[in-house]
């Protein structure tokens, strides 16, 4: 369990993260969310210790990260940035951190197994592909056994089989009772993969809640219609008080305010023929980005034209 | 590469006990640092191979020219022979020793791994004391070993000029060559530590060991001397000197004891440094 109490971070003037408050919970897949720039890896860096906060706290089973004792049995952490040195093997790697807990030389060769990394154990890590760089970052956080995983990004700069690797991985430790909080700056990977979602945007807490509740709560259900009436169609849709919007080129209309079953209903009363009735499943990817509209690093300014008539150029 | 289907391996884990982390786990983990990567070896094997030739090549010239030299010069040769023999191999193998201290702190902060360190040992004045101790007894130990092989060959290579032997008037300035090199070392990764960026850490004390020492004798009076004898590397080197200079105002040991408090006063600074600041 990770809890995070009214933390801030203030770099000068800039406040990376505004008073951020919630929890993590055992036994599911938490993704935490936010545009480039909203405070998500200086958040994780405040709950891991390397950071110390302006303000407020961060606690991992009710104590302060520095407090913990052989902290890499408790909690694993892969970081955006790689944390290795070039020259140094990856399975030299992996001793020392493991030295530093007393975990035992084979845990090390066990992980290194776990990723997929036997092969390369014994060459430096310099010459590591980002993928390669990835698997070992997750065989250090998997080092120590931990009870808790953070992970900033972990299928940056992953094949689809590394993302797919992951994402298996992820979900096999959440049912194993752990407590899993990945970032991600992408929404439809969020939805794959997590149970529940922290939304930030500018340091600041935008949504907590269940994944399921978030794609309900912030998008329109909209229903796809084709129905060679479409006229008679609009005028009975519109009594009801829905929204017949964007008749397409090849007749299809897009209803919103109403669902499917209601529509068929509808159609069945009066008469109506129709060729088809879709449930939209409503884009994550735009109720994320309507909920984070105002407040990405550098976003929602309009790309200014080309030859600049903003006076700007 | 493939991944495995199975994510989940039993634990070869021993259940965690209380308290802070044994200290000699971090001393392991840091001497596993330490071991792992070339550059350890590389700056060694220059410092190793450095002093060993300078031991027998300022000897051997000696002998060579002894009959063009001034009496002046051979009665300084008689009165220090293990001065001639030591100070030029460790003027120039510090340098390694001094690189090597800076990367074992600083490279750390370029290659971003003081994250995976922080990570694992969040008691990070704690982590320091490790790093600071293993580094320096490993200095010292080998610093010790090629002061004494430099002293036989130097001897040998003296001995058909003049017999030179250890006695209580110059076991310390054989010992001191250790001494300093593991000082020094600790100074370095100090420094590496305070600045936490290679290439600036290593301008700065390399151009401390060979400018700045010496270009601070020139300022006049007074003022000069005690700069000059107050510099930590000059203080510190003083522990091989046998007649040392005539504005250098204390003793051998005295100077050593200077050189360790200005180490131990930048220690506590970098201590106190890597608690506040972020990493």
């Amino acid at each position: 369990m990770i809890e995070v109490k009214d933390l801030v971070k203030k770099y000068g003037d800039t406040t990376a993260v505004d008073h951020l408050s919630f929890a993590v919970e055992p036994g599911r897949i938490t993704g935490f969310l936010g545009p480039n720039g909203a405070g998500k890896s200086t958040t994780m860096r405040l709950i891991l210790g390397l950071d110390r906060p302006t303000s407020g706290s961060a606690f991992i089973d009710g104590k302060p990260y520095r407090d913990l004792r052989d902290p890499l049995r408790y909690v694993g952490a892969l970081l955006e940035a790689r944390a290795v040195h070039g020259g140094r093997s990856a399975f030299n790697h992996l001793l020392y951190l493991a030295q530093t807990q007393g975990v035992p030389k084979r845990r090390v060769s066990e992980v290194l197994d776990l990723v997929g990394l036997t092969a390369v154990a014994g060459k430096r890590t310099k010459g590591f592909s980002l993928g390669m760089g990835q698997r070992l970052g997750i065989a250090a956080a998997l080092l120590g056994d931990p009870q808790i995983l953070i992970l900033d990004e972990p299928v940056n700069g992953l094949d689809p089989e590394g993302v797919l690797w992951i994402r298996q991985l992820l979900k096999a430790l959440a049912a194993d009772g752990r407590t899993i909080f990945v970032s991600s700056h992408l929404m439809n990977e969020m939805a794959v993969t997590a149970d529940h979602l922290i939304v930030i945007g500018r340091g600041k807490l935008q949504a907590d809640m269940p994944v399921g509740q978030f794609i309900a709560q912030f998008s329109d259900t909209a229903v796809l219609v084709r129905t060679p009436d479409a006229d008679t169609f609009r005028s009975a849709a519109a009594e009801r008080g829905w929204d017949v919007t964007g008749t397409k080129e090849d007749g299809a209309l897009i209803v919103t305010g109403s669902t499917a079953p209601q529509i068929g209903e509808l159609a069945a009363e009066r008469g109506l023929v129709l060729h088809e009735l879709t449930p939209q499943r409503a884009s994550l990817e735009d109720a994320y980005m309507e909920l984070t509209r105002e407040s990405g690093e550098f976003a929602h300014r309009p790309a200014p034209a080309l030859g600049g008539t903003d006076g700007r150029s | 590469m493939a991944a495995r289907d199975s994510v989940l391996t039993p634990a070869a884990v021993d259940a965690a006990g209380t308290g802070h982390a044994h200290f000699g786990r971090l001393l392991l983990a840091e001497w596993t640092k330490i071991r792992s990567v070339r550059s350890t070896y590389w700056s060694l094997i220059a410092l190793v191979i450095a002093f060993l030739f300078f031991s027998w090549l300022f000897p051997y010239l000696t002998v060579a020219n002894w009959k063009q030299a001034t009496p002046e010069q051979q009665a300084n040769l008689i009165e220090d022979p293990i001065g001639s023999i030591m100070s030029s191999g460790l003027f120039v193998g510090q340098l390694a020793v001094a690189v090597l201290g800076v990367m074992v702190t600083a490279s750390e902060y370029g290659t971003g791994m003081i994250r995976s360190t922080l990570l694992a040992s969040p008691h990070r004045v704690r982590m320091l004391a490790a790093k600071s101790l293993v580094f320096t007894l490993l200095i010292g130990a080998i610093g010790e070993v090629i002061a004494f092989a430099g002293f036989y060959i130097g001897r040998l290579t003296f001995k058909s000029l003049l017999t030179v032997n250890l006695d209580s008037s110059n076991v310390r300035q054989v010992f001191g060559v250790g001494l300093y090199l593991g000082m020094l070392g600790l100074f370095a990764l100090v420094i590496g530590a305070l600045l936490r960026h290679v290439a600036g850490a290593i301008t700065g004390i390399v151009a401390l060991l060979l400018v700045i020492s010496n270009l601070i004798q020139l300022i006049p009076g007074r003022v000069g001397k005690y700069l000059y004898t107050y510099e930590p590397t000059n203080a510190g080197f003083a522990i091989i000197g046998k007649r040392l200079p005539d504005n250098f105002l204390i003793s051998s040991w005295e100077g050593y004891g200077v050189f360790a408090a200005w180490t131990a006063l930048l220690w506590a600074l970098a201590a106190y440094l890597l608690v506040r600041r972020d990493a």
